[in-house]
């Protein structure tokens, strides 16, 4: 059985690679079933379940590839690719203008949602992006003072060193202020709690909002794949693996890894993980 | 004559050997707790940390206070033995003292199931029974109370509950064996000198059984401290002063909930915090240490 599937993955992975060739260089796909080296990234802490997922499905495909991962933050990635100490940076923001201006290239390869929740029993769905900074700093505590019932807020969020609430605190600009009533240990606890507690609110990741809660409309937009890759969703981050240069000037393992990320088999990785696949 | 020396010789050999993993087990995790432990509380300042009350540690000027969570451990521990001692060893004077075999027998098997109840299942109940009580308690205490932040019934009162349950099983099993232990002589003499079966018991049988009874409150707090999984389900889970209504994190879910993702000093201080909570359970074992020999002695 696991022979099977690793034959499959196997074959896609010689597919990918067939691809990648076709899209850049007739030498790149002789050699490609052979590649050997190091790929080395580094950066964000976000991506980690990302890097992890994609590093280990990629060096099963190339044996000859070691691929090293160090997670040291979004600042330090781009910092060690632009030095040159590593190949790819890993940030979970866009590049900042400068940044780009020293050479590095912004490589979008995945999106990452965030949902805001909230009980079923709740009449307010709709929140702006400044109302729900207030909420999550405690400056609005019940419902009524945004049109709902008399119902105190009850304000769950993830616990400090997660990556979600990184994000959520970071798109809002609220590092560091929010007064949480539970901070709890998991996605899955948090949309629990929140699916049980009358009045609450919370962030879980995009992919796994059900409708035992309610997925708020930030700014009016539903939290959707279609309004994230539209833009209009505010709680939105890309993933971004900077290289120096475009892709096409790096390393052939370097090419070989990108190549993989936009293959089919790449992609059904982003997506197992819970992230969008950008455009 | 010579194989059954042998045999001696290896069945010592083979207690030996398996007595020595024990005291290596025991040495190697306080070793570790000590070397892991210690580098944080040089780098960020013991006052600071142990007597901090500010935790941010992934700020950008990061604050690594335990103290709240200190006080939450000690606070939330020492209400559930108030609660679950009294209770326990009432429970186990009935067993000893007063019920019939057949009742004593159902009491005792359901206190036995109690014990063997996993934590994740107290956690559970807590979490889908107490919490939402707490909430409506929550709404009426604090009802047009601007200040009080609303924690959804998960609070220190939640985890004082569930835990003063789950200590209960011990308590009451240390208890009744004690007072079992109590000669029927002390209890013959006392009913003799014509004190009624109450005097008996609160006079004579419960103050000969001290050392045992104590035994059980240092297991219990034993228990409380070192319990992770239920609190972690029903306390809420954010740093906050530990008071009834406050969402609050003790030592046990300040290691739980954040060893998962944390780094660099953060988790050096998460390592200090399982080293207080060692230092905590270690003065708790001390303490029965000396119970135990008090015990021992009035005895003699």
């Amino acid at each position: 059985m696991s022979k099977k599937i690793l034959a499959a993955i196997t074959a896609m992975g010689l597919m990918a690679f067939a691809f990648a060739g076709c899209t850049t260089t007739e030498e790149t796909e002789a050699t490609s079933k052979s590649l050997t080296g190091n790929i080395a990234l580094a950066g964000s802490t976000s991506m980690e379940k990302l890097c992890e997922a994609m590093s280990e499905s990629f060096m099963t495909v190339n044996p000859g590839v070691t691929v090293t991962v160090e997670y040291t933050g979004s600042g330090a990635g781009i910092e060690a690719v632009t030095s040159g100490s590593v190949d790819i940076g890993d940030a979970s923001r866009a590049l900042k203008e400068d940044e780009i201006a020293g050479g590095l290239v912004e490589n979008v390869v995945a999106i990452d949602g965030i949902a805001v929740i909230t009980d079923t029993s709740n009449s307010v769905t709709d929140v702006t992006s400044e109302e729900l900074a207030k909420i999550y700093t405690g400056e609005i505590s019940n419902w009524s003072e945004l049109g709902g019932a008399d119902q105190p807020i009850v304000v769950i969020g993830r616990e400090a060193g997660s990556g979600t609430r990184d994000a959520f605190e970071e798109l809002l600009e609220v590092e560091d202020i929010c007064a949480y009533a539970q901070e709890l240990d998991s996605t899955g606890a948090v949309l629990a709690k929140v699916a049980a507690t009358p009045g609450s609110i919370g962030y879980v990741s995009l992919d796994v909002l059900d409708d035992t809660v309610i997925g708020m409309k930030i700014n009016g937009y539903e939290p959707t794949e279609e309004q994230i890759l539209a833009g209009t969703y505010a709680l939105q981050r890309p993933f971004v693996m900077a290289t120096r240069g475009a892709i096409s000037e790096q390393s052939e393992e370097v090419q070989a890894w990108f190549a993989y990320l936009n293959s089919a088999e790449g992609q059904e990785i982003i997506r197992a993980v819970g992230l969008i696949v950008p455009q | 004559m010579r194989k059954n020396a042998i045999i001696e010789k290896t069945a010592q050999a083979i207690l030996t050997i398996c007595a020595v993993v024990a005291i290596f087990a025991v040495c190697a995790i306080t070793l570790y707790m000590f070397i892991k432990g210690a580098p944080a509380l040089k780098e960020v300042g013991v006052l600071d940390l142990l007597f901090g009350t500010i935790w941010k540690p992934t700020a950008s000027t990061p604050s690594y206070g335990i103290w709240y969570i200190i006080l939450a451990s000690v606070i939330s521990t020492g209400a559930a033995i108030l609660i679950g001692v009294p209770i326990g060893l009432l429970t186990a004077v009935f067993l000893s003292e007063i019920s019939g075999r057949k009742l004593g027998g159902i009491v005792g098997s359901a206190v036995e199931l109690l014990a063997a109840t996993p934590s994740v299942i107290y956690g559970l109940i807590g979490m889908m029974v107490l919490n939402p009580l707490m909430f409506k308690l929550e709404k009426a205490v604090f009802a047009g109370d601007a200040s009080h932040q609303f924690t959804g019934g998960a609070n220190m009162l939640s985890a004082i509950f569930v835990l003063a349950i789950m200590i209960l099983p011990t308590v009451i099993s240390v208890c009744t064996s004690s007072l079992k232990a109590v000669s029927d002589n002390l209890r013959a003499a006392s009913l003799a000198l014509g004190a009624t079966k109450e005097q008996t018991i609160f006079k004579a049988v419960i103050p000969a059984a001290k050392s045992g009874i104590l035994t059980g409150v240092v297991l219990g707090i034993g228990r409380a401290l070192g319990e992770a999984m239920a609190i972690n389900m029903v306390a809420g889970g954010a740093v906050n002063i530990p008071l009834p209504f406050n969402s609050v994190r003790t030592l046990t879910t300040q290691i739980v909930s954040e060893m998962g993702y944390a780094s660099g000093t953060h988790r050096q201080v998460l390592f200090t915090v399982g080293l207080v909570l060692y230092l905590f359970i270690m003065i708790v074992n001390f303490i029965l240490l000396r119970a135990r020999k008090a015990g021992v002695a009035r005895e003699d």
